[in-house]
């Protein structure tokens, strides 16, 4: 179990959006959360990264208020329980739903309503969002007339027509294809850029990569790890590429025991006492260096390091479909 | 110490968020192409009891058409038939058309029996002998029948004289002690089946009412934004919304029909209550009994995810309305007794008893009494309907409903326990 928090740094400052503490949740005899400790500032882009069937979802929900914690403690935009501020959330739940009948501007109206907003501001906030995102023309359509991609477009702009303080994706990145990837990416930024806390999970690692402030790690219902993107990779030392004139020399002894050979190039993680003693072994040594570059670790590589092999490889696998 | 947040941005209060519920199921109902259907529902049976009224009413009238055949010496028939006109015209319709068969001769004999054994036709029974000693021939139930009246007719054609008999002064009342407490019994057997058939209808509609959601993924929507007891209270408002649309175009079209036919209420036996007291009651208890059945259907329906499994639990749950429905109209017959008490305070069957109640006892008291303990169990009902929805379904991943059978979920509701997800 990770204790690990990003907001214990630079973010110290910023209140917290949400601080949940040993959340605990079993199904039957599963075990399917164990512990799991998290806190966002406001304003950050957090993501919740793990395999299916880490627990990423049920973390969600307990968070959202939707099911309860076995135990544990969960505070949520300063309310115990997330019920209490529901009209300040937006929720994007990872399968996707309309009502096939409803026209778009009515779907996000309804979706307003549900959260506080008066039919009528809905459905005008409704044909405004519409038209900023270029689906003006399906305005008076109804969701079964549109495309799948239309379709959670409608619903996304459903999610946040309230004007939410923290919106929570599950997996949102799930059947969009590139280009909606690169938009919705942008939306995320932009509602950050606004002050409003984005949560998402994802198993593709990239887009977290991409967008995130501070990620928690969930395999196996634990969190080994939630912090800044940062600070998970620096879990793994940086690793020093290198490529020199001759293969032999005294220089090898400078080289640690775990370096690799790929090519024409030495791998190995750059050694604790840092870079200078390495170039001067590696000089006086008659390396004869033709290039060295230090390779910070990519959050894939943490990830592999901190949740290990097999929650990566799931990782890898079920994300292998997705746009990254 | 006040939050702001929360101040600013809690929930949707029960109500609010079940009227926003109620008013999208409601309106996308209302709306929708196939609302038609439903009001024409109810037509379809009645154009069906109708025409097998019209067929039955036909094949009885032809059935009903059978002659009594004369077989006597030529005056004698002729006298047969003339007394069989004459009582004709003081005692309408109760006498069998008489036909002449045979003219005979003095002394000759007449085979009836072969005659109809062979005969084909309206030829039901046979008159020989004289009228003294007139024989009548035919099956045992028409001797039965017709026995007195040959008797009748030939007593008559044998006096040969007409006879004066008293004229009867009438005075005619609109009902009697019997007639009126037969009536009440009928109006409330007759509000009891009418009510039954409704809510049998329209609480089974609720069963497939969640479907929708959970096959479009919006119930997570819902739960993450406003209280499932909401969700459930707007849906089953939403339904008892149609419900009382269907009713208003039903009544109003019965009573039109009626009216057209130059029917009133007076013909009918007053219900103790009275005739608006008792609409009024009628409306409250349909109310009442659809949102006790409705929520039970919707905690049920609730656990299906598709329309196949939602099929599979309409016929045991129509089933069980039936035995509500058998074990209130036992209250009926057990005024004031043991099963009537039950009846009014079992929750389920305590809208048909009263109901019931209404139709044959004048006292207002008991239905405030009986209102407000249906009120009460209607709220027991939604909570624990919610409550059961919310522990079964999502609690578990976003195909977690779907992993479990209506059978399975069903008897899962009896553990504290659920599915996991992702």
């Amino acid at each position: 179990m990770a204790t690990g928090s990003f907001t214990t740094k630079a973010k110290e400052a910023r209140p917290l959006a949400i601080d949940a503490r040993g959340l605990v949740k079993r199904f039957d005899s599963t075990l399917a959360v164990d512990g799991v400790d998290i806190s966002i500032p406001q304003g950050a882009i957090y993501g919740v990264l793990g395999p299916n069937g880490a627990g990423k979802t049920t973390t969600l929900r307990m968070l959202l208020g939707i099911i309860d914690p076995d135990a544990g403690y969960r505070r949520v935009l300063g309310a115990e329980n997330p019920q209490d501020v529901a009209r300040l959330i937006g929720y994007l739940p990872e399968e996707r739903g309309l009502y096939p009948s409803m026209k778009c501007y009515e779907a996000i109206a309804f979706m307003g309503a549900l959260r506080g907003v008066p039919l009528e501001e809905g459905r005008k906030r409704g044909k405004e969002l519409l038209e900023q995102h270029g689906l003006g023309h399906a305005i008076e359509k109804q969701i079964r007339q549109l495309s799948k991609g239309m379709a959670q477009t409608v619903q996304l702009l459903g999610t946040l027509v309230h004007e939410p303080k923290l919106v929570v994706f599950d997996e949102p990145f799930s059947g969009l294809d590139a280009i909606n990837q690169g938009k919705l990416e942008q939306l995320i930024r932009g509602l950050a850029d606004k002050g409003t806390t984005v949560i998402f999970s994802t198993h593709v690692i990239a887009h977290a990569e991409r967008l995130c402030e501070g990620i928690a790690i969930i395999a196996g219902g634990k969190v080994p790890f939630a912090g800044r993107v940062d600070e998970a990779r620096d879990r793994i030392p940086a690793q020093v590429r290198l490529e020199t004139r001759n293969s032999e020399g005294p220089w090898r002894n400078a080289l640690p025991e775990d370096t690799r050979r790929v090519g024409d190039f030495w791998y190995f993680p750059l050694p604790e006492s840092g870079v200078e003693p390495l170039l001067k072994a590696l000089i006086e040594g008659d390396a004869g260096i033709l290039s060295l570059s230090i390779e910070r670790a990519g959050l894939h590589d943490a990830f592999v390091a901190i949740a290990g092999e097999a929650a990566a490889r799931d990782m890898v696998t079920n994300g292998s479909g997705e746009q990254a | 110490m006040s939050n702001p947040a929360v101040d600013s941005g809690g929930r949707l209060s029960l109500l609010r968020a079940a009227f926003v519920i109620a008013r999208r199921d409601f309106s996308a109902i209302l709306f929708s192409r196939t609302f038609i259907f439903f009001l024409l529902g109810p037509l379809f049976p009645v154009v069906v009891m109708a025409l097998a009224g019209g067929v039955g009413a036909q094949v009885q009238s032809e059935a009903m058409v059978a002659d009594v055949g004369i077989a006597m010496e030529g005056e004698q028939v002729d006298a047969m038939l003339a007394a069989r006109e004459e009582l004709d015209r003081q005692i309408p319709g109760r006498l069998p058309p008489m036909i002449e068969l045979a003219r005979l001769e003095p002394g000759e004999a007449y085979d009836a029996r072969t005659v109809l054994e062979n005969a084909e036709g309206s030829l039901a029974a046979v008159v020989t002998g004289t009228l003294d000693e007139p024989v009548l021939t035919a099956t045992e139930g028409s001797i039965g029948r017709w026995q007195g009246t040959v008797g009748l007719v030939a007593g008559y054609a044998r006096d040969g004289t007409a006879r004066n008999y008293p004229q009867v002064g009438t005075s005619v009342v609109g009902t009697s002690g019997a007639s009126e407490n037969t009536g009440r019994l009928r109006t409330a057997q007759g509000a009891q089946v009418l009510l039954f058939l409704l809510i049998m209808m329209l609480a089974s509609m609720v069963l497939s009412n969640l479907v929708e959601e959970k096959g479009n993924k919006i119930i997570e929507i819902l739960a993450a934004a406003i209280p499932m007891d909401a969700v459930f209270l707007g849906k089953l408002f939403a339904m008892l919304g149609i419900s009382l649309v269907g009713v208003a175009v039903w009544g109003g079209s019965g009573a039109a029909i009626l009216y057209a036919g130059g029917t009133s209420l007076s013909d009918y036996a007053n219900p103790g209550v009275g005739w608006p007291m008792f609409f009024a009651l009628f409306v409250i208890y349909f109310g009442m009994g659809y949102l006790l059945l409705g929520s039970i259907f919707l905690a049920i329906g609730s656990l299906a995810t598709t329309v196949r499994e939602v099929q599979t639990l309409a016929m045991p749950a129509s089933m069980f309305q039936i035995l509500v429905f058998f074990f209130a109209s036992l209250s009926v017959t057990d005024r004031g007794g043991m099963i009537e008490y039950s009846a009014i305070a079992f929750p389920l069957s305590s809208p048909f008893a009263m109901v019931a109640k209404a139709a044959v006892e004048e006292a207002l008291w008991p239905h405030l009494l009986a209102l407000g303990w249906q009120a009460m169990w209607v709220a027991i009902f939604v909570r624990m309907g919610a409550s059961m929805f919310r522990k079964r379904v999502m609690k578990s991943g976003p195909r977690g409903a779907s992993r479990r059978g209506p059978v399975s979920a069903l008897l899962g509701m009896f553990r504290n326990s659920s599915t996991p997800t992702a």
